[in-house]
This record gives structure tokens, C-alpha cells and sequence, in this order.
């Protein structure tokens, strides 16, 4: 954070400004002295505030015209569809913008994975995102519902169902979830309702999210700590500015092409079937952006302890900054965890392929295993790899290498290249 | 950079290697659909008017005796993006419907031709007497059939062609038939078109092929009645976006080259 005092230069601006120092915050958000070495996976958190922003505004849109009643839900999305001036637009923006917000969190959380962006003194920070991202996923899931199809009824029971392997109460958590003895009516307005809710508490959750980044500012690539502010250091308006707006649209560009030319591509075909509680799908499988837990849900055999690894799969993401001893962040630094980090990356995309298989023969083996290496790397590797492996030495500064300071990063970055 | 370049190269490779299973793991088992170039695909995609109206005759002479369409009204018809007929041929076409309304001031339903602002009219009252009528099986509504089926356009077209007599070890029941592109091959509808069982006005031959070709364009349409003008939306708010995308990094490298940068 900058020290010096910040004084507005109109007299009604001093005068506002003693009573609610709004543009102190301003002025502090513009001067924030930001690392000038963040690359373009540091843009991602701008990007996710446009999809959060996005998903609120089309959302409300769609809301004035959806009706949330088991009998009408279906045909309103359709009329929203067919008559509702630019429905279709608003609703494929809807759609596909959970699929841009879940993309762009997942690369966001990958690129903290690789900096080691979790780590002292920023745990809070992660764990207000590993909580955003467990509301997104809720949200998300009873966003699912609400249309009414096929597999919104049948992905809604799987869920929901799920709170019947806790022990003794678990058939009345589920009844009581429900709102009678199946998906129905009633669950459907409680869907509606805290579908609604959650994108603001969310909102709120961002806001702490980006005043705990504040605190001790954004790490870099590096992952060193730095003087703030010095020549390592840019202000964040216009240089952050500009190259967030920049990385933003091009994500824009993508987001463009599935809304406009394939806005079904990541939904599933049995949704524009209506929900039928007689007709079970062949296959039930989630929404893309949920199917590395669903691997995980379905390749333990008993229910309850599926439940349990799952909903621990993402818990262990919040206890990730004391699992990690490593004291250095950067990946640049960590040859093998460099090595773990990709290997981890392809378990989590294999698991997310065979969650949208069927639960059997191959598929089923290649669950359990990429499950048990999930665990592994977080219980096992993280903690073991922190004391044993060799860290390559790291720069004082980000531009001390630059200029002539220390030739360690110039060595470092040369050998990360003889590695891979 | 350096590093993100090479990152993003590695991740290339990992999904490359997942795509890669995925092909061989479903090669064996899916049924190669048959395709046919439709007009309405790509950046431009547009229907065929010709098309749209012919599949319209198909499903009114033939669909339509089994299958609704409740999503569509007599005035989709003459919209713009569609079979766009005009007002008066499709006033006609309303008008050939009877439409159940009421009740009247005297408390009585009555029976009255059709109106533009009519819904299409259901061949059954409601589903229990449309399964009952035939065997047991609902005829799906085909306001969305398109999007309600995996394969899409090319699904719907092939299982209109995918008519056989089944293999030997298959035995079917009493008013089942066998399909090649039908999940469990088995399907309850018989083998609805066949060669000129219309005539089309416009004097296209109505070969099978044909019909099947001019009745999915019709089923394309039904599901995404917007489809030309979200196609002619997106190309221009791509090219805007590249546009602002390209000025938006000029301003970027000009900011930054205010600082000397290259870390």
C-alpha cells in the first residue's frame, strides 16, 4: 500500500472526502503499486470480476422473465427463447458465461497453484477464493435446475440425494431439502431463491477477496517478496488497467464464439428435454466444470465415504498453504514441483474425463487411480517434497537481475529451460 | 513470457494426449451419422427459404398427425429468419386448423378456424391419449427435437434414412422397428417418409433423402428460430471486439514502453 496521505485537491472533494473518504479508496485503488513482472495468467482476476459482473446483470434480465413453478419453467425459458427481445442472446450469455466464469477460475486457481500465490501471507486471501469457488459451485448447480429439463431434474436428485449417506439424519436433510419425498415444486422455488442470493454474497466475498490482496499485494511470477513502492513496482492505473482490458478481450473473443456460433456445446442435449420424474436418463453426468469431483464422488464404493472424499477433495484445497512447506512460492524455483504440478494438472483433466464416462470397467480403474493421486499429491508430495527438494537460488529483486545485480534469475531461468 | 509460452505448449500436449483417449476409447462404439451440407453451419449459416418451406409441408402432411409442436404459433411462420411466408399464405394455413376456444359468453366452448396468433395445433389432447394411440411410446414434441438430441441435425437427418430389416439375431415385438442410428436401435415409429408421400409445391423431387434433408432444416429452424440473426450478430461483434482487441494492445505496448520492462 502507498504511505503517503492522500488529499483530494477540490475543497468539496476535501470536504466529501473527511466525511467518507471514497476517494481515498479511489485514489488508493489507481496508485496500488502492483509487481511489473505479472504475466498474463495475473489477468484472470479481472477477468472472473467481468464474469461475476455479467452473470449478475443477464441474470436479473432473465429473471424478469422466468417463471419458477415445476409446470412452467420449461416453456418460460423457451418463450425467453422465441419471444423475449434478444432472450436468446441474454440466456446463451447466461449459459455459457458459467461456463467462461468456471474456465476462468480454474485457470486462476491453477496459476496461484504454480506461484505458490497461497502462501504466507496471503492464506486469507486464498481461502476467501477456495469459499467463492465452492458458492459459484452451488450456484452454478441450481442454476442448472432451473430450467427444467431432463437433466436438471436428474442432476438435482444425484445431488441432493447425496446428503442421504450422512448417518441416522441423513433421510430427513434430504426430504427437508427438497421441500416433500422428491424434486419437486418446492425445490425448485428454493433453487430459484438461492440461486438469486448467492452471486451477491459472492460479490461481497470479492470485495474482501481483493482487500486482503491489498494487504500485502500481488505476488509475481518470481514470487519474492518486493519493496512496494519501488522500481519493481508499477501503479496499477494505467499499466495493470490497460493489459487486464487487453487479456479481457481476447477472453471476450472466445466467450463471443460459443455465445454466438455453438451456445449448446456445453450443455447436454437431454436439457431440452423436459423433466420427466418417470424417464431416467441414460447417463446422468453434471455440467463439465463439476465432473473431476464427480470422478471422485463415484470411484469409491460406498456412498458416504464418496461423499466424504469429494467434499474433501476441495477442502484440501483451503488447508493447501500448511500442506505446502516449501518456503520458496514460485514454481520457477521448484524443479520438482514444477514436474508435480503438471502431473497434478493432468490427473485433475483425466479425472474430469472419466467423470463424464460411465462409472464402469476401464473408466472406473482410471477413477481410483487418478483419485488416490489427487490425495497423494496434496497429503503426500506437498508436505515431503517442501524438505527434500533442492530450490534453484532466487533473485533479491525483480530488477536486480536486469540490472546487473545478482545473475541469479538469468541462471535460473536458463536451467528451467534445460529442464523441460 | 517465456514461461507462459512453454506453459501453454505443455498443457497443448496434455490435452492433445486426453482428446487422443477419447477418440480411441469411442470409436468402437459410435455409429458413423450421416451428413449432408447444410446450409445454416458456419459464420454466415443461413436456411434455405426453399427448404424450411418444404420441411413445413413435410411436417404438416406427415409429422404432424403423431408429434406437436407447442412452442410455435401460425405467426412464426411469416417471421423473418424463417420459412417466411407470407402473411396471407400463412392466415391460410391457420385457417386449415380447427381450434377448440371459449368459453363464449353463453359458457360453451366452440370450434373455430385458426389465427395467427394460434399455437400450432396438437394432434392429441394430451399425452396419456397420444401414447395410447400409439402403443405406448409419447411422440416427443419437436419444437426442440434438434437440440434434445446428441448428434443434432445430423441425428435426426440419419434416423429418417436409418430404416433396415434387422440384422438376424434381433427379434423385434408387434409395432417396433429397427433403426440403425436409434440408441438401442429399436424404435417405436415406423418408418415415417417414403418416396413421394408429398408433393411438393414448389415441384422438388420428394425423394426420401430429400425429405428428411427439408425436414430437419424445418426442426433447425423450430429449435433456434434466431439462428440467422445470431449468426449475423456474432460476426459483427467478433470483428468489433478484434478491432478494440487490436487498438486496445497498441495503447498497451505504448503505456508500457514507458518503463523499461523485460523481465
Amino acid at each position: 500500500m502507498s504511505d503517503h496521505e492522500y488529499t483530494p485537491k477540490s475543497k468539496v472533494g476535501k470536504w466529501f472526502n473527511d466525511r467518507l473518504p471514497i476517494l481515498t479508496l479511489a485514489n488508493h485503488l489507481t496508485d496500488y503499486p502492483t509487481p511489473k513482472n505479472l504475466n498474463y495468467w495475473w489477468t484472470f482476476g479481472g477477468i472472473l470480476t467481468f464474469c461475476l459482473i455479467t452473470q449478475i446483470i443477464t441474470g436479473l434480465t432473465l429473471a424478469m422473465h422466468y417463471i419458477a413453478h415445476a409446470d412452467m419453467a420449461f416453456e418460460s425459458v423457451e418463450k425467453i427463447m422465441r419471444d423475449v427481445n434478444y432472450g436468446w442472446l441474454i440466456r446463451y450469455i447466461h449459459a455459457n458465461g458459467a461456463s467462461m466464469f468456471f474456465l476462468a477460475v480454474y485457470i486462476h486457481i491453477f496459476r496461484s497453484l504454480f506461484y505458490g500465490s497461497y502462501k504466507s501471507p496471503r492464506e486469507i486471501i486464498w481461502i476467501i477464493g477456495i469459499i467463492i469457488y465452492l458458492l459459484m459451485m452451488a450456484s452454478a448447480f441450481m442454476g442448472y435446475v432451473l430450467p427444467w429439463g431432463q437433466m436438471s431434474f436428474w442432476g438435482a436428485t444425484v445431488i441432493t440425494n447425496l446428503f442421504s449417506a450422512i448417518p441416522l439424519v441423513g433421510e430427513g436433510i434430504v426430504t427437508w431439502l427438497w421441500g416433500g419425498y422428491s424434486v419437486d415444486n418446492p425445490t425448485l422455488t428454493r433453487f430459484f431463491t438461492l440461486h438469486y442470493l448467492i452471486p451477491f454474497l459472492i460479490l461481497g466475498l470479492v470485495v474482501l477477496h481483493i482487500w486482503a490482496l491489498h494487504v500485502p499485494g500481488n505476488n509475481n511470477p518470481v514470487g519474492i517478496d518486493i519493496k512496494k513502492p519501488s522500481k519493481d513496482t508499477v501503479p496499477f492505473h494505467p499499466y495493470i488497467v490497460i493489459k487486464d482490458a487487453f487479456a479481457l478481450l481476447m477472453f471476450m473473443i472466445v466467450f463471443a464464439f460459443f455465445v454466438f456460433y455453438a451456445p449448446n456445446i456445453l450443455g447436454h442435449a437431454d436439457n431440452y428435454i423436459e423433466a420427466n420424474p418417470m424417464v431416467t436418463p441414460a447417463h446422468i453426468v453434471p455440467e463439465w466444470y463439476l465432473l473431476p469431483f464427480y470422478a471422485i464422488l463415484r470411484s469409491i464404493p460406498d456412498k458416504l465415504l464418496g461423499v466424504l472424499a469429494m467434499l474433501f477433495a476441495i477442502i484440501i484445497l483451503a488447508l493447501l498453504p500448511w500442506l505446502d512447506t516449501s518456503k520458496i512460492r514460485s514454481a520457477v524455483f521448484r524443479p520438482l514441483y514444477k514436474q508435480f504440478y503438471w502431473i497434478l494438472l493432468a490427473d485433475v483433466l483425466i479425472l474430469g474425463y472419466v467423470g463424464a464416462m460411465p462409472a464402469e470397467g476401464l473408466y472406473l480403474l482410471i477413477a481410483r487411480i487418478a483419485t488416490f493421486y489427487y490425495f497423494l499429491h496434496f497429503l503426500v508430495i506437498l508436505p515431503v517434497l517442501g524438505f527434500k527438494e533442492k530450490t534453484l537460488p532466487i533473485p533479491l529483486s525483480i530488477t536486480d537481475p536486469v540490472l546487473g545485480g545478482s545473475p541469479n534469475l538469468a541462471i535460473a531461468k536458463n536451467r528451467d529451460s534445460f529442464d523441460n | 513470457m517465456i514461461i507462459s509460452l512453454k506453459h501453454i505448449i505443455k498443457l497443448i500436449v496434455i490435452l492433445t494426449l486426453v482428446n487422443f483417449i477419447n477418440h480411441i476409447v469411442n470409436a468402437a462404439e459410435k455409429v458413423e451419422l450421416l451428413k449432408t451440407d447444410w446450409t445454416f453451419k458456419g459464420l454466415f449459416g443461413k436456411f434455405d427459404r426453399g427448404s424450411l418451406q418444404r420441411g413445413y409441408q413435410v411436417y404438416s402432411q406427415v409429422c404432424s398427425s403423431c408429434h406437436s409442436m407447442k412452442y410455435l404459433s401460425y405467426r412464426n411462420l411469416t417471421e423473418k429468419g424463417g420459412p417466411e411466408f407470407t402473411e396471407e399464405q400463412a392466415k391460410a394455413i391457420a385457417a386449415s386448423y380447427e381450434v377448440k376456444d371459449g368459453p363464449n359468453a353463453d359458457g360453451e366452448m366452440f370450434v373455430r378456424p385458426g389465427k395467427l396468433s394460434d399455437k400450432f395445433v396438437q394432434p392429441y389432447d394430451n399425452v396419456k391419449a397420444a401414447q395410447a394411440a400409439n402403443g405406448g411410446a409419447y411422440p416427443p414434441d419437436m419444437s426442440v427435437l434438434i437440440k434434445a438430441r446428441s448428434g443434432g441435425a445430423n441425428y435426426i437427418y440419419s434416423l429418417l434414412q436409418g430404416y433396415e430389416d434387422p440384422p438376424a439375431e434381433v427379434t423385434l415385438d408387434e409395432g417396433v422397428y429397427y433403426n440403425k442410428y436409434m440408441y438401442g436401435n429399436k424404435i417405436k415409429m415406423a418408418s415415417p417418409l417414403s418416396e413421394g408421400i408429398v408433393t411438393y409445391s414448389d415441384g422438388t423431387e420428394a425423394t426420401v433423402e430429400q425429405m428428411s434433408k427439408d425436414i430437419t432444416t424445418f426442426l433447425m429452424w423450430t429449435a433456434e428460430p434466431h439462428l440467422e440473426s445470431r449468426h449475423k450478430m456474432g460476426f459483427k461483434a467478433i470483428i468489433y471486439l478484434i478491432i478494440l482487441t487490436i487498438l486496445v494492445y497498441f495503447s498497451m505496448k505504448k503505456i508500457w514502453s514507458r518503463i523499461e520492462s523485460e523481465v
